[in-house]
């Protein structure tokens, strides 16, 4: 695959200019994690709407390639007035489809990363369930 | 002086194109590639010469008995030990060091001693040391660095009742080398150990434990083109006679009994169950094969693609190099791209059919303190050419230009 095939202009866009950039004060939910493809890190916070179940506003913040931070950013529009629950189970093909680009099992990693601290952030502030590989973790 | 070109020929791995164009492997620090000699030597011992060993009476027993002291022996006079009772086959450094930190470390250390590490170590040369000291009551501190890269050894005095220094000979995200013959003599006038993590080292330098004047000494050998799985620790017989045993289970007792059990000698007393046979077989060819083409002529092959690495490197707008210079470091070279993350280096490299290590190399204590997350690293071993790392110029220059 050529890189500008891997590096689509979307997901170069999302990097460069990532969406919903900077932690919410006051968060309703908030997380923090690293990929184990070391180097990149990534801290979710989520606000709820009036009903305390809509996610209303979400901010992140991150230190990480290109894969990581644009992932990230796109999850914070693809998660936009969903509930809390819908998001715990939301599956990571819905997000990689936005991705959009074929990922080996190591970048995947990097593309999933901000879910995965997005639903930690969900479980601890509403108990909401947790997929296997995030059991059992310590986070911030 | 080393002909890499024709080493190459004895790689079959490096004959392969990567999304259609020549590998470069460029990730030797990782783990290094396998000769044909070593290969061979593995799947001959497999197909003559196999059986469980120190046992059995037989005289395939005896012959693959024999294959593994061989190798013992072989590794004995790659690193000068004084007797091959000394030479205990682990799985790698890693499990080497871990050896060193729960027997000798767990029974030695207490409120008030001090371990001593330093901000450049592997977490295979940290984190048990760490875990020793806590379990035991012991301080934990790290001899820093300069901002070259280099340890502050004159900050040494500093650390009040040290009872063990554990460092590495060469760092594997820098390449920087550190002067261990002289850390194991400032341990020693304080009645100190030095324990000493080569696995970055034994493949390149010349080791010399006798002259290093370690205690302990740990190297893997996948990293020095032997199998994956073997490695090897060395240690003064008087510190590995006074020292309970790691792991215990077979081949490592003498009698055991419902009341109690006594343990073997050495190096038996350290290698609980079956050993690693074929894989110490084809570590000992490994150790023949880079001694025919011969340490020294590695080193300096080595050192002079650095320096060219740092010069082509230093040449690109936007590039970060870390680490000392060229004189005083090994074949490793770890840099940054403005605004481009290392996976992201990485991944337009892989393009180009050229690896490199992006992450923070096992050393996240290194990477804080180098305020990075991670860095790109290019490594080098006896089959690297220069045109591989005009490659990874021309590829670093492209991963910049996509990401403007």
């Amino acid at each position: 695959m050529s890189n500008s095939d891997f590096y689509r202009e979307v997901i170069l866009d999302h990097y460069k200019n990532p969406r919903s950039y900077g932690v919410l004060d006051d968060a309703d939910a908030r997380a923090e994690g690293q990929n184990p493809l070391c180097g990149d890190e990534v801290t979710v916070t989520v606000k709820f709407g009036a009903d305390g179940e809509t996610i209303d506003q979400v901010g992140f913040e991150g230190r990480g390639c290109a894969i990581s931070q644009a992932a990230t950013s796109m999850l914070t529009e693809l998660v936009q007035g969903k509930t809390a629950t819908e998001v715990a189970t939301l599956p990571k093909e819905e997000l990689l489809a936005e991705i959009g680009i074929p990922l080996t099992p190591i970048r995947l990693k990097c593309a999933i990363l901000g879910l995965g601290v997005l639903k930690v952030a969900l479980h601890r502030a509403k108990g909401t369930p947790l997929p296997d590989e995030w059991q059992g973790l310590d986070f911030a | 002086m080393l002909d890499a070109r024709k080493s190459r020929a004895d790689f079959p791995i490096l004959e392969q194109l990567v999304h259609g164009k020549p590998l470069a492997y460029l990730d030797s620090a990782a783990s290094a590639q396998k000769p044909r000699q070593v290969i061979e030597a593995m799947s001959t011992f497999y197909e003559t010469s196999y059986a469980n060993v120190h046992r059995g009476v037989y005289e395939l027993a005896e012959r693959a008995t024999q294959a593994l002291e061989d190798a013992r022996e072989k590794v004995r006079g790659f690193v000068n030990a004084p007797s091959a009772r000394e030479v205990i086959f682990v799985r790698n450094a890693t499990e080497a060091l871990n050896l060193v930190a729960y027997s000798w470390g767990l029974n030695n250390l207490g409120p008030g001693d001090v371990v001593l590490v330093t901000e450049l170590e592997h977490h295979s040369n940290f984190v048990p040391w760490q875990f020793a000291a806590r379990r035991t009551g012991a301080d934990f501190r790290l001899i820093p660095l300069d901002n070259q890269g280099e340890l502050r050894l004159d900050e040494l005095d500093s650390f009040g009742n040290v009872k063990v220094v554990a460092t590495g000979l060469v760092s594997n995200a820098l390449g920087t080398i550190n002067d261990a013959a002289a850390i194991a003599a400032w341990a020693h006038e304080r009645g100190a150990i030095y324990v000493c993590d080569a696995a970055q080292a034994a493949p390149h330098v010349r080791i010399d434990v006798q002259a290093l004047g370690a205690d302990f000494v740990a190297v893997s050998g996948h990293k020095m083109c032997g199998p994956s799985g073997i490695g090897f620790l060395w240690g003064r017989s008087e510190l590995l006679l006074a020292m309970e045993p790691f792991l215990m289970g077979g081949h490592m007792i003498r009698k055991v009994t419902t009341g109690e059990t006594t343990w073997g000698e050495l190096p038996a007393k350290f290698e609980a169950g079956t050993s690693p046979m074929a894989e110490a077989v084809g570590l000992g060819a490994a150790i023949d094969y880079l001694e025919g083409i011969g340490l020294e002529a590695i080193e300096q092959h080595e050192h002079a693609l650095a320096a060219y690495a740092l010069e082509q490197l230093g040449e690109i707008t936007g590039v970060t190099l870390y680490g000392p210079p060229p004189d005083r470091r090994a074949g490793i070279v770890s840099f940054n791209v403005d605004g481009v993350h290392p996976h992201d280096v990485a991944q337009v490299l892989d393009a180009d059919g050229i690896a490199i290590r992006a992450g923070h190399h096992c050393c996240q204590p290194l990477m804080g303190r180098l305020g990075v997350a991670a860095t790109n690293r290019a490594s080098f071993y006896l089959y690297t050419i220069s045109e591989e790392i005009d490659r990874l110029a021309a590829g670093v220059r492209r991963a910049r230009d996509l990401f403007a």
